[in-house]
């Protein structure tokens, strides 16, 4: 059970090898996490975080879980929940993908759209199921504030983003009062081996600041995260630009 | 999918209220959603029992337990205020024959008029006798009188067998229900022996103390000569200060205490009330700055020196009631309470622990400390003779889960233990040290209630 800061005792998530996933997972091991599944594709990546975890003094177990396969969800994450209540489940995986490339190539575009969204809609919905049937639960998701309003240079991650933002959304509206609370967590520019060579945007994050940010929207049972939290004013003036402005800032 | 099942309804005469709902404690953090069913008869109860699903059920009174004890997610909880029938008064003996439901506001309505009083009772009237069982709750007599399973003669308890059992003191069963959070079975009425009054007034002494070891020193010597004692403590003072309070201390009044004119309806039982607190309180209301305020002003305004001052047993024993929903006050966040108890010789950590809070700025209303008498013989009963400190806490306060996690273990190494019934955020391996008996409990559980059906948040998060 969660305690009164919103604290998960069991964790399960998806996307295991995320580093803003394992970097929330340590945090929350520090307070009350015990329990932690990390469903990802087997891996010697996973292998080796569910170690690391295990060091943590948490009991780690792997589950076998592709996004891009949304037929063996069910199967694959029924039987987590079989095992035991699951107090929060993070929705971490996705692709950056490379935007030029995928202009050039739309089968590899539809990858990155079927990762980031489609598979989470499909992981999204199995996971609120289970959580609603137990009663309680934090489903927390990582969008981006790439989804907030897409840009030249990485609209095809920002509209699968974006997609999966709004899902988000409307689940948590789905399961309002169902005592399943959904957090949608948007951060910036997140310094991490996915965004690895990239340049740096303005307000540039680390996985450690989005995990205590994580943390604090649990304890608030916030509905959306920002990281860092200027850029919920940021945003907010950027997504009012005119498009012939917003086409030309250097964002 | 995501409907939310609302069942039955109204459907027929037969079947009973039940709506899934989110459901809190009084301190309004985690809610989780249950069905929530409201039995109107001790058949309707035993079939809920019978029927509550894999996810079990728990018994709910007025919903006064801070924390999770009285949730269920995804299972079934039981609202007992349905039955709330007082079966028989015993006017020359001084007991009462109820439901689990009745409230001790509704017992102080119906005793009072015949000269007698609740034999225990917490800040709160809107408990149930179920719920003061179930917690075994405490009050300021706890020196004089013992928690409130020690006036309980016997109750009746449904089981998870559907089966309704009689169970007297000195039983394994009885000592395992007295503080076992509902989770042995529901109780469906009891018979609890009163305390006789001459009035409905209450005779209060009231000094301030100017630290904490003024105060702690002024208890011990004369508390023995009063049944009631709690003191108001101020946990925003710091420095010299730390630690100043206020000690009300008094019994009930005699009738030659009485002025002439209020000894025309000495019995009369008064509880003014304010409006409710708005629904949505604005956050951030409750700063150090404005409860600082309101200490200095609670602490300035109280007499140095005061005695045989007439009080209304309301504004005595239950000064919140007067503000229904007092617990908005903490806004959308909600709140803990933190309340924990250190055995005599332990007054180093007491000390030190007023002295963190203190020293954090913690903007915690008055809080409250108490001496407490002989421990109970309730398993998980809270009280052990000692030192009681307990103080709400807004749950967004910064850093505020590990400081409480530093508290817990500073409680536990000195052998004390924090009260289930405010718990909200305890970690399960501080328990057993905490709860010697746990062991016999789980043992008792498993052996009546193998299936788990009395379950909720609370024993889960704590693996009770």
């Amino acid at each position: 059970m969660k305690d009164a800061f919103g604290l998960p005792q069991s964790l399960l998530v998806l996307g295991g090898t995320s580093e803003i996933a394992l970097a929330t997972t340590r945090r929350l091991i520090a307070r009350r996490t015990r329990t932690v599944w990390l469903a990802g594709r087997p891996s010697p990546a996973l292998d080796r975080a569910a170690e690391e975890l295990r060091g943590l003094g948490a009991e780690v177990r792997t589950v076998a879980f592709d996004a891009l396969e949304p037929e063996a969800h069910e199967a694959a994450l029924g039987k987590v929940f079989a095992e035991g209540d699951i107090d929060m489940v993070l929705l971490a995986f996705g692709v950056l993908g490379d935007q030029a490339r995928d202009e050039r190539d739309p089968v590899s575009a539809v990858r990155v759209a079927q990762t980031n969204y489609t598979g989470a809609v499909s992981a999204g919905l199995v996971s609120a199921r289970a959580l609603q049937a137990q009663g309680h639960g934090s489903l927390v998701v990582l969008s981006s504030v790439a989804g907030e309003r897409a840009r030249r240079a990485n609209f095809i991650y920002g509209s699968s983003k974006a997609g999966l933002d709004a899902f988000a959304q409307g689940l948590g509206d789905a399961l309002h009062g169902t005592g399943v609370h959904v957090m949608v967590v948007r951060p910036g520019f997140v310094r991490s081996k996915m965004t690895a060579g990239l340049p740096e945007a303005p307000l540039a994050t680390t996985p450690e600041e989005v995990a205590a940010a994580v943390e604090l929207g649990l304890r608030r049972r916030s509905e959306t995260v920002w990281v860092p939290g200027a850029l919920r004013v940021v945003m907010s003036a950027l997504r009012h630009a005119p498009r012939a402005v917003f086409r030309r800032l250097p964002v | 999918m995501f409907v939310g099942v609302r069942r039955n309804k109204g459907d027929t005469v037969t079947d009973m209220p039940a709506d899934t709902v989110a459901v809190t404690g009084w301190g309004r953090t985690a809610p989780t959603a249950a069905q929530l069913i409201r039995p109107r008869s001790y058949e309707e109860a035993a079939a809920a029992v019978r029927e509550c699903g894999t996810r079990g059920g728990i018994p709910r009174g007025l919903g006064r337990a801070y924390g999770d004890a009285a949730q269920n997610a995804g299972g079934a909880v039981l609202d007992m205020t349905a039955l709330d029938r007082v079966h028989a008064i015993d006017v020359t003996e001084g007991t009462v024959l109820c439901d689990a439901g009745v409230s001790l506001h509704r017992l102080m309505e119906l005793l009072l008029p015949l000269g007698w009083f609740v034999p225990v009772t917490p800040g709160t009237r809107y408990v149930t006798v179920g719920g003061a069982i179930g917690a075994d709750i405490h009050g300021k007599n706890h020196h004089v009188s013992g928690s409130f399973a020690r006036h309980v003669r016997s109750f009746e308890l449904l089981t998870a067998d559907g089966s309704v059992r009689t169970v007297t003191p000195g039983t394994d069963l009885f000592d395992a229900t007295a503080g076992g959070m509902g989770l042995t079975g529901v109780v469906l009425t009891a018979a609890v022996r009163l305390q006789p009054v001459e009035t409905s007034l209450m005779s209060v002494d009231t000094e301030r103390a100017a630290d904490l070891d003024d105060l702690m020193a002024r208890l011990t010597a004369t508390d023995h000569r009063y049944r009631y004692s709690v003191a108001w403590i101020d946990l925003l003072a710091r420095g010299a200060a730390t630690g100043r309070a206020v000690l009300t201390r008094g019994d009930h009044a005699p009738l030659d205490a009485l002025s002439a004119r209020a000894r025309r309806a000495p019995l009369a039982f008064r509880t003014p009330r304010l409006p409710a607190a708005p629904a949505v309180f604005p956050e951030g209301l409750l700063s150090r700055r404005t409860v600082g305020l309101f200490n200095e002003l609670w602490f300035r305004r109280a007499p140095r020196a005061r005695t045989g001052e007439l009080q209304r047993m309301s504004t005595f024993f239950h000064p919140l009631d007067g503000v229904p929903h007092w617990n908005r006050v903490y806004g959308r966040g909600g709140f803990v309470q933190y309340q924990f108890v250190v055995g005599h010789g332990r007054e180093e950590t007491l000390r030190r622990i007023v002295r963190r809070i203190s020293e954090r700025r913690c903007p915690s209303f008055l809080a409250v400390l108490k001496r407490f008498g002989e421990a109970d013989p309730g398993w998980l009963s809270f009280p052990v003779p000692g030192w009681t400190l307990a103080l709400d806490i807004p749950a967004g306060l910064p850093g505020l889960p590990a400081f409480l996690d530093e508290l817990d273990d500073e409680v536990a190494a000195a052998g004390g233990r924090v009260y289930l019934a405010k718990d909200s955020r305890l970690r399960p391996e501080l328990l057993s040290a905490m709860y010697p008996r746990l062991a016999d409990f789980r043992t008792l559980r498993a052996r009546l209630d193998p299936r788990g059906v009395f379950t909720s948040d609370l024993s889960r998060r704590l693996a009770l």
